[in-house]
């Protein structure tokens, strides 16, 4: 064993107690490959099980989801953990009704065994059902595979290298002034396997990278302090994202990363504006016009655009946790429901190279397409799955079908929701040249919405001031609180495909049990007119 | 494998520890049986079961330490986890940081598991949905909702002769009620070790009032109004400030609690002198654990004593730093008020809003504490000591250092579970002046 696999220490040491529902492994096992005709086998074995049943449909997922995560702060490292889990999760259809089970026990008995329970369970919650699953039409594909376009496996790259990077993130904050960082690189991989009875046996191989850093600084006499962190995006691709790449900058008020990142440059960058957010002027209350970078409009999208067109919410399948949606049907329904300007393009796309939502297959095993949710302002579609096609009218399914483990039930998640670019030339600069009094926002920072997606609040990690076509300097405690149909109605300028970036979360949550899902959203810089901004500045 | 009791957890952790060579280990084993159900559309959507186990071992040599984990418990499993850890032990750069495990130490019963909570089934589940679905059916409300269960251990032991051991249950039912034309919104959550103290009917009635009641608001303008929070509101409110009261955070000047210059608020009084919080595991109404994931003790513990910060919690680490005790952060707040009723807090305002929930809390500014969020499920305008009409959503911006200077009247405490990180609490109801409205939400 080379020392650089087992640079691992335990993120174990607080609340040890707890469950600990992935176990954790050497670097090495990362690598080995999966038995492909193994898990067809296994497959077989679940679907013939659950049809012997009574089930009249059936898929199974076998899942390796594997993940690393690399943390330090100042001159040490905090943990390093390298996580896996795998098992089967078999989902049925039985007496008209859904039902899923799941296990880690991939023995012939275990997998007959949890085939058995999925379609009890099916046929229990029968009789409590008011309608049938409606299942949109799925060819079965064979014999499939897709392997996201990554360059360098992030698992294939040693501890050593990425714990040195970020001790050297560390230092260049440090040694420039920073009282504390904190630095982080994590690493996701999942290895999915999907059959149904339909006849598809679909391999996937998906990557995901996100490094991040806070920088904080303090002013002693005052005793405040402020923060400043990475403008980095999580990402579908593997560790080329963190090798810089000058083809993938942008000139901006400063440099600014599409699909490759300089971790070393931006937190110098991050060491300075820190400083410079200690001494910013407070906001002042106000109307402004907000120009929106996408490392900031992303989550906004996310929020106000992503989840109100989540067909399940409108429905009301999450009002007892994430909540419905003002874009209720009959807005679709009526053909002229104006969302936005006539600027406004949004589409669902899991085919995006380099976005978190890329996959070849979605969870039910639809092949992954794009089309139109917002047109020309105007909503004309959702986000569905095969049991929600019918509903819209589809005759198949949009493949937003997700789930977050083999052990999760798969359900109607998000694709990247993206803002076109817009159709004319346009750059920033011209933008910020032609705004009078405005506010020009970078990276994502506090935001909440209310449950049915009307009323946002969103921050920044850095405001920049603009007068009269100038910027004039950093603001503080500004945020911007809008309605979200009045606000995509003032946008009034999109930047050109030059300026079209990734933002996005590793982390969305929904569902109960809750489950997470990696989501992108591209966008260019985009111009809104007079937004309502606060300030949020109090003394305690 | 099946939960373990503290003979079997003793046995099989001695086993494991036979096989260190290192020169400390510490074992952490825990497993839960489960499960839970869903519903939507006042019909089931999903359910499922969960059960689990899990071994964690840390081995160290010096300040180096090496973790390694596994869920298979044949005795060449057992051997091989120990020895990976050590392995990874051996390899490790050392970690200034590091605190040698702690030795045997004293810990009270716990009453976190109660049996009647452990023998929950599937059947047990889908009844109590069909009765909650047949209270909307009869109310004319559409229903969601989700209820699950768990019983669990968790045990440690280490090379030092500690040992520590478990046992849990608990259950959680939540549901929202919605009136046919989606104007009125009514939620409820629950959460008991004891599922005993868990009424659906009452939880699901309590929704479908608030439902009913709230489906023709008005709009109020935004502005400071006085506030009378439910505890489903103010928990999610205060456990912000709870979550922020690390010692280690506030030494270093990030924390609402530093005052700059290494100087914190530890002794200071923050807030007004009705404000009484605390933990303790031996509560009747919230038993927790009585030893934390590390080993240590919880014991009952003042946190804010009429106002005045008394204690904030420390890692091992910082504590040995600082040469103080090492407190750790606990499991369950308790808040004191007073014996009157909700309906008494109602009674005694003049003009004020009643809030039964507050939802998406983010955090705006770490420095005071501001967070923003928005109510739901039933706000309601209060004048001359009654409920005249319910009022249309609101977004706050609100510190709740600045709501707990502003505390004018508590009430009765009650058990809730917060809405935003699931934990639960005992806090009473309270009445706030000059509570921070920002603007108007269409959401119901």
């Amino acid at each position: 064993m080379k020392r650089r696999d087992f640079l691992y220490l335990g993120g174990i040491t607080a609340g040890a107690g707890l469950l600990k529902p992935a176990r954790l492994f050497a670097a090495e096992e990362f690598l080995m490959p999966a038995d492909l005709a193994l898990k067809k086998r296994l497959a077989d074995l679940a679907l013939n099980a659950a049809t012997s049943k009574g089930a009249t449909y059936a898929d199974v997922r076998i899942g390796r989801y594997l993940s690393q995560s690399v943390n330090t702060r100042e001159k040490r490292v905090q943990n390093i953990s390298n996580t896996e889990t795998y098992g089967m999760g078999i989902r049925v259809i039985a007496n008209g009704s859904w039902g899923f089970a799941s296990t880690d026990d991939l023995t012939t008995d275990a997998i007959a065994r949890t085939a058995d329970l999925a379609v009890q369970i099916a046929k229990f919650n029968a009789k409590l059902l008011e309608e049938q699953v409606q299942l949109a039409p799925q060819k079965g594909y064979g014999n499939v595979s897709w392997k996201a376009p990554i360059l360098k496996n992030a698992f294939e790259v040693s501890l050593k290298e990425k714990v040195d990077l970020l001790l050297h993130v560390n230092d260049i904050a440090l040694q420039n002034g920073a009282n504390f960082i904190s630095s982080s690189i994590s690493c996701v991989n999942e290895q999915k396997y999907f059959a149904s009875t339909e006849g598809s046996y679909i391999d996937q191989d998906v990557h995901r990278i996100w490094p991040t850093f806070t920088v904080t600084k303090i002013d002693a006499a005052s005793g405040k302090f402020q923060t400043r962190n990475a403008l980095s995006a999580p990402m579908g691709m593997g560790y080329e994202y963190l090798i810089p790449d000058k083809k993938e900058e942008l000139d901006g008020i400063f440099t600014l990363y599409k699909k490759r990142y300089d971790i070393l440059e931006d937190v110098r960058l991050a060491t300075k504006q820190v400083a410079e957010k200690l001494s910013a002027k407070p906001v002042e209350p106000g109307k402004y016009d907000l120009i929106l970078d996408p490392s900031n409009l992303f989550l906004t999208i996310h929020e106000s655009v992503g989840h109100p067109t989540e067909l399940d919410r409108v429905l009301g399948y999450e009002a007892n946790y994430a909540g419905t949606s003002f874009l209720t049907l009959d807005k679709w329904k009526s053909g002229n429901f104006k969302f936005g300007s006539d600027l406004v393009n949004f589409v669902g796309d899991k085919t995006q190279a380099g976005s978190l939502g890329a996959v070849g297959y979605d969870d039910e095993g639809v092949q992954c397409g794009k089309w139109d949710i917002i047109k020309d302002g105007v909503l004309v579609s959702y986000q569905a799955t095969r049991d929600q096609a019918h509903i819209l009218g589809l005759k198949a399914s949009q493949g937003c079908s997700y789930a977050d483990s083999w052990k999760s039930f798969q359900f109607q998640r998000m694709p990247n929701v993206s803002l076109q670019p817009g159709k004319s030339a346009l750059k920033v600069a011209d933008m910020i040249k032609n705004t009078e009094k405005g506010i020009y926002m970078f990276g994502r920072n506090s935001y909440s919405i209310d449950q049915q997606r009307y009323n946002f609040q969103f921050s920044a990690q850095l405001a920049f001031e603009i007068k009269n076509g100038q910027i004039v300097g950093l603001l503080k405690d500004a945020a911007y609180q809008a309605n979200t149909q009045e606000f995509w109605n003032s946008c009034v300028a999109i930047a050109d495909e030059s300026d079209y970036r990734y933002g996005g979360t590793f982390s969305d949550g929904k569902g109960q049990p809750g489950q997470v899902s990696a989501v992108s959203h591209g966008c260019a810089t985009s111009k809104f007119k007079g937004v309502n901004v606060i300030n949020t500045g109090r003394k305690l | 494998m099946a939960i373990l009791n503290k003979e079997q957890a003793q046995q099989l952790l001695k086993k494991v520890l036979s096989y260190s060579k290192a020169d400390e280990c510490e074992i952490n084993i825990s497993g839960s049986e489960g499960g839970n159900i869903r519903y939507a559309r006042n019909a089931v959507s999903t359910s499922g079961g969960v059960s689990q186990n899990s071994l964690v071992v840390s081995s160290a040599f010096g300040k180096k330490l090496g973790v390694a984990t596994i869920n298979e418990f044949d005795d060449a499993s057992l051997e091989k986890v120990v020895r990976r850890s050590e392995e990874l032990a051996q390899l490790a750069p050392e970690n200034p940081e590091y605190v040698s495990f702690l030795g045997p130490q004293v810990y009270k019963e716990s009453a976190t598991y109660v049996p009647a909570t452990g023998a929950i089934d599937p059947k047990f589940r889908a009844d109590a949905v069909a009765t909650s679905l047949k209270i909307a059916k009869d109310n004319k409300l559409v229903a969601a909702g989700f209820m699950q269960n768990s019983s669990g251990y968790s045990a440690m032991m280490n090379s030092h002769g500690l040992f520590a051991y478990n046992k849990s249950s608990n259950v959680d039912f939540n549901v929202t009620l919605r009136t046919e034309d989606g104007k009125g919104s009514g939620y409820a959550s629950k959460g008991f070790n004891d599922v005993n103290k868990l009424d659906v009917a009452s939880a699901t009635k309590f929704a479908a009032g608030k439902a009913t009641g709230s489906a023709t608001a008005k709009a109020l303008e935004p502005g400071k109004y006085t506030v009378i929070l439910e505890p489903a509101a103010s928990i999610v409110l205060l456990e912000n400030m709870f979550f922020a009261m690390d010692a280690r955070q506030a030494d270093e000047g990030r924390s609402f609690l530093s005052k700059g210059d290494g100087k914190t608020k530890l002794g200071e009084k923050l807030v007004d002198d009705k404000v009484t919080i605390y933990s303790d595991p031996q509560h009747p109404e919230i038993p927790t654990s009585t030893w934390n994931g590390d080993g240590r003790p919880q014991e009952k513990i003042n946190w804010i004593n009429k106002g005045v910060i008394e204690n904030l919690y420390y890692s091992r680490y910082w504590a040995e730093k600082k040469k103080v005790k090492a407190v750790p952060s606990p499991d369950g707040i308790i808040m004191e008020g007073t014996n009157a009723s909700l309906e008494d807090l109602i009674k005694g305002t003049e003009k004020g809003i009643l809030v039964t929930r507050l939802w998406y809390i983010r955090s705006v500014d770490p420095q005071t504490l501001l967070l923003t969020g928005l109510t739901r499920d039933g706000t309601f305008y209060i004048e001359n000591g009654q409920i005249k009409f319910p009022v249309k959503n609101f977004r706050f911006n609100e510190s709740p250092i600045i709501m707990l200077n502003n505390l004018d009247a508590l009430g009765k405490p009650e058990r809730c579970v917060s809405g935003e990180s699931g934990i639960s609490a005992l806090i009473p109801p309270m009445r706030i002046r000059d509570f921070t409205f920002s603007s108007l939400s269409d959401a119901v």
